[in-house]
Order: structure tokens, then sequence, then C-alpha cells
């Protein structure tokens, strides 16, 4: 075997990374320049929006509620460690509107919508509905990605709102019916301890997460290569890329946001 | 008139089309054949800009088809009837034939979008009731018929039929292709057909270009095809086994 063959390899692979990093960013720009000039697709952002917002609430709402449980759990046995277990109320609050809320929706809505996004534009891809589109003067990215990327942005800070609701409900449910919390001081403390900036960090992140959600599906999916083959790689990819950069974002966006 | 001159294009190291050269006069109907992967759809698509040559110059009435100076009103002369159809799965029927009339420059009110769809549906032999019917609805040559109504449904001055008859039952096919013949007749569009069915080409075409090698091995009108002495057309319209045009068996 060639020595150098593993290093041209990586070097292959870097380059390839650029490139698609390159062509995600000239996509992104070409969707946010389309977002601005007529004609406006508003039918379609009406449909998307209850795909992406409406059509997502139970899955966000109950991965909510769950998560919420769990946290009061763990923070109650994590704190009697050092007699700390009365900040259950404040710390599933405060955990769930800056962390948990945006970061669990945000793969739940990865999981969900890019996955749909990307094979539903994969297989119009494959099927020549895209070039159909250009041949009826509809731009594909105006007509197919622009509506789906505003509708992630806009509906995702509502669905971190609920969860955050949701959320905190479960870590109520299990502080009052488990761990022995009286229910109004319970609620006392979590409205006394939360800022507003505690639930708008959330909501921004939420948004960014949406964004990313949509991106990933649109690109993926209109990127998709030929058959079926290419539609799964299209859906695989675009919840993997979209899960990854939600993390990534939601570190970078921490950092921002909370850093001393 | 659509003039096509030293047009090349490679998908990585496959080189489809070499060096094309063909015209197309305005109100004619010019059908392409070729074997499977010769690029004959992708000939079209490059003058549509769907797939930018990597050389060569194409104009149509002069205007060109590369750098058009509005992309819209350039799109807004031609009709294309995909092989699959292509129709919109999310979208019933005649949302789908009357597409263009629902948005866009050329928008109508919505019930005369509709009433103009209805039109078209029943110009290619469908009935009112397959209009509020979804594509994956229909059988295969219904989807082609929606598929022609929607290429036909802003009266286009060129149209493109991409294998119009493929998967279709003969019977189905010689439906197709007399409509497509009417069709173009009697909006008196410039027509470009992509096919390999023998049938179809007698049926519409007024002449014929042969795509081989990424070069048009053979041009000329229909009535000469059979008299020409290209022994790659000759093989090609004769389904011969035997010949120039290298088989896989």
């Amino acid at each position: 075997m060639n020595p150098a063959l593993p290093l041209a390899r990586l070097g292959r692979a870097t380059l390839d990374a650029l490139a698609a990093i390159g062509q995600v960013t000239l996509f992104a720009l070409s969707a946010l320049s389309h977002l601005v000039r007529p004609p406006f697709y508003l039918r379609e952002f009406g449909q998307q929006v209850m795909q992406v917002g409406w059509f997502s609430l139970p899955v966000v709402g109950m991965t909510a509620l769950f998560t919420g449980g769990a946290l009061a759990l763990q923070i109650y046995a994590g704190g009697a460690r050092f007699n700390a277990e009365a900040v259950v109320p404040q710390i599933v609050a405060i955990g769930m509107a800056r962390e948990l809320g945006p970061v669990m929706a945000g793969l739940m809505v990865a999981a969900r919508v890019a996955s749909s996004i990307a094979a539903e534009l994969g297989t119009m891809k494959v099927t020549e509905q895209i070039d159909a589109l250009t041949t009826l003067s509809t731009h594909p990215v105006k007509y197919l990605a622009v509506p789906r990327l505003l509708a992630a942005t806009l509906a995702m800070p509502v669905l971190v709102a609920v969860a955050d609701a949701i959320g905190i409900m479960g870590g109520w449910l299990v502080g009052t019916t488990r761990l022995g919390f009286n229910s109004a001081a319970y609620l006392k403390n979590t409205t006394d301890f939360l800022q507003a900036w505690d639930i708008g960090s959330g909501l921004v992140k939420g948004a960014v997460f949406g964004f990313i959600v949509a991106l990933m599906g649109c690109w993926f999916g209109m990127n998709s290569a030929r058959g079926a083959q290419g539609v799964g790689r299209a859906t695989k990819g675009a919840v993997v890329a979209a899960s990854v950069l939600i993390l990534a974002a939601n570190y970078v966006l921490t950092e921002l946001f909370f850093s001393a | 008139m659509i003039t096509i001159e030293d047009v090349h294009k490679a998908f990585g190291a496959n080189r489809v089309l070499q060096g094309v050269d063909l015209t197309v006069a305005r109100g004619t109907s010019t059908v392409v054949i070729g074997g499977s992967g010769t690029g004959k759809s992708v000939l079209i698509k490059c003058i549509l800009g769907l797939v930018t040559p990597d050389r060569g110059r194409i104009t149509v009435d002069g205007e060109d088809a590369l750098r058009p100076k509005s992309r819209d009103a350039f799109l807004a002369r031609f009709g294309m009837l995909f092989q699959g159809g292509a129709l919109f799965d999310s979208l019933p029927v005649w949302q789908n034939v009357a597409f263009r009339l629902l948005r866009g420059r050329l928008k109508r009110p919505r019930e005369e979008a509709r009433a103009i769809a209805l039109d078209r549906l029943a110009r290619v032999g469908l009935k009112p009731g397959v209009a509020d019917l979804y594509p994956a609805e229909l059988s295969g040559g219904m989807q082609k018929r929606v598929g022609l109504a929607r290429a036909i449904a802003a009266s286009p001055e060129i149209i493109f039929f991409d294998e119009p008859t493929t998967g279709l039952d003969p019977i189905m096919a010689g439906v197709i292709n007399a409509l497509i013949r009417e069709i173009v007749t009697e909006m008196g569009a410039t027509a470009i057909t992509i096919t390999h069915d023998m049938s179809s080409v007698r049926a519409i075409a007024d002449r014929v270009a042969m795509l081989h090698g990424g070069v048009i091995r053979w041009e000329g009108p229909v009535a000469a095809m059979d008299a020409a002495e290209d022994p790659y057309l000759q093989q090609f319209i004769h389904g011969r086994a035997e010949g120039p045009i290298e088989t896989v068996r």
C-alpha cells in the first residue's frame, strides 16, 4: 500500500467537508435572499407551519414531560448528597428553560421534520419534480426551501415554550407526587426564581435550531442522489447533520449567552 | 427557432455531449432519437437551463438560452412533459395542471385557473372528475395525460416531450402520440420530442435527429429517414442487434 494513501484520503475528506460547508452556506444565503424577494408563497408557508409546528406538538410535549420528571428525580437524588433537595423546582425550571427544553425539542424536531423534509424533497428530486418546478417558472429554493425555513424558524420557539411549560409541569408532577413537595410552594419557587432571559435565551436557541433543522432537511433533500438509496442517504444525512449541528450550536449559544 | 451549436457536456469522465449542432425551426416538430444514455434528455435540459453545458451556444429566437435577460420570461415560453410525469404528489390534479396559472407572472384568479385546467384536461381526454384526484390515484397513462395537460396549460410556444410513451401499453402510447401531434399542430408550437419508440417518431415528427456518440449523427425529414444510408440510423430504426452500434448481450 502506498504510505501516502491515508494522508491523501484525509486530504480528500477535508476538501469534501470544506466544499460541503461552502455549498450549504451558499444554499442558506440563496434561501435568505429569496426570503425578502417576491413572490411569497403564503399558502405553502401556512402548510409548513402546520407540519413543523402543530404536528410536532405531541412528540415534543411527551418528550418534555418525561424529561422534566426525570430531571426532578435526578436533582433530588443528587441534591440529597449535600442537603440541597429543596432546589428541585428552581433547577428543573432553569434546566428546562435554558437547556433541555430547546435541545430536546430541537432533537425531536430534527428526527421528525428534517427526515420528513429530506425524504419529501429527495423524492421530488429523483422523480424530476424539482426540475418540473423550474420549467414552470418557479424557483425551487423559493418555493420549497423558503417556506420550510421560515416555518421552522418561527414555529420552533413556540414548540420550545410549550416544551418548557410541559417539562416544568413534569417536574412539578414528580415533585409533588413522588418527592413530597408542596404544590403551591413548588410553583412559587419556580416562578420566583425563573428570569425572563432564562426563557428568552431558550426561545432564541429554538429559532436557531429550527433554522438548522429545515436547512439540513432542504439541503440534503434537494441534493439527494438518484434512487431509493439516494433518498435514504439524504434522509439519514439530514437527521445526523441537524442533530450534531443543534448540539454544537447549543454549546456556542450557551457560551455566548451565559459565559461569565 | 432553436439553435444549438457545438454543445458539450460531461459528467465526470462520461462525455455525454461532444459537440451537438442542431437547428429546430419555429412551428416544426423535431424528434431526437438515440439509444439509452446517449444524452437526449441532457440535451433538452441544457436548452431549459436545468443542466449547464460545459461549452457551446444555445439560442432561442436569437436569445441566449444560457443567459436569458429574464429567466422567468424565458421559461414562460416553454412547456415540458417529463418522462415520469413529474406531477406534484401533494397537489390535486387540477392544481398540477394550473400550477403556472396559480402563481408567478402568469397568475390568474383561482376560479379562472381551475376552468383552464378543466379545459386542458378535457383536451387530453380526461373527465372533470379527475381534477380533484391526487396523482397517486391515477394510472400511468392518466398521469401522462395530466403531464401533457400541464405542459400545454399556459399555451407555450415551445413544448418538450421527454419519452412520452415510455411505460405505456401500445394502445395508450398511440393515443398519447396522436394527442401530441394534434396539440402541436393546433397550437402551432415548436416541439422537440425525445424518444426511442419508432412508432412515436413516425406519428409525431416532421424532422428527425439521431444522437449517437455525443453528436447528431443524422438529421433530416421523417420521410427521408427510411431511405437514409447512415448505417447507425438504419440499425436503430430497425432495431437490429447487428451493426455499428455496440450492443451488450
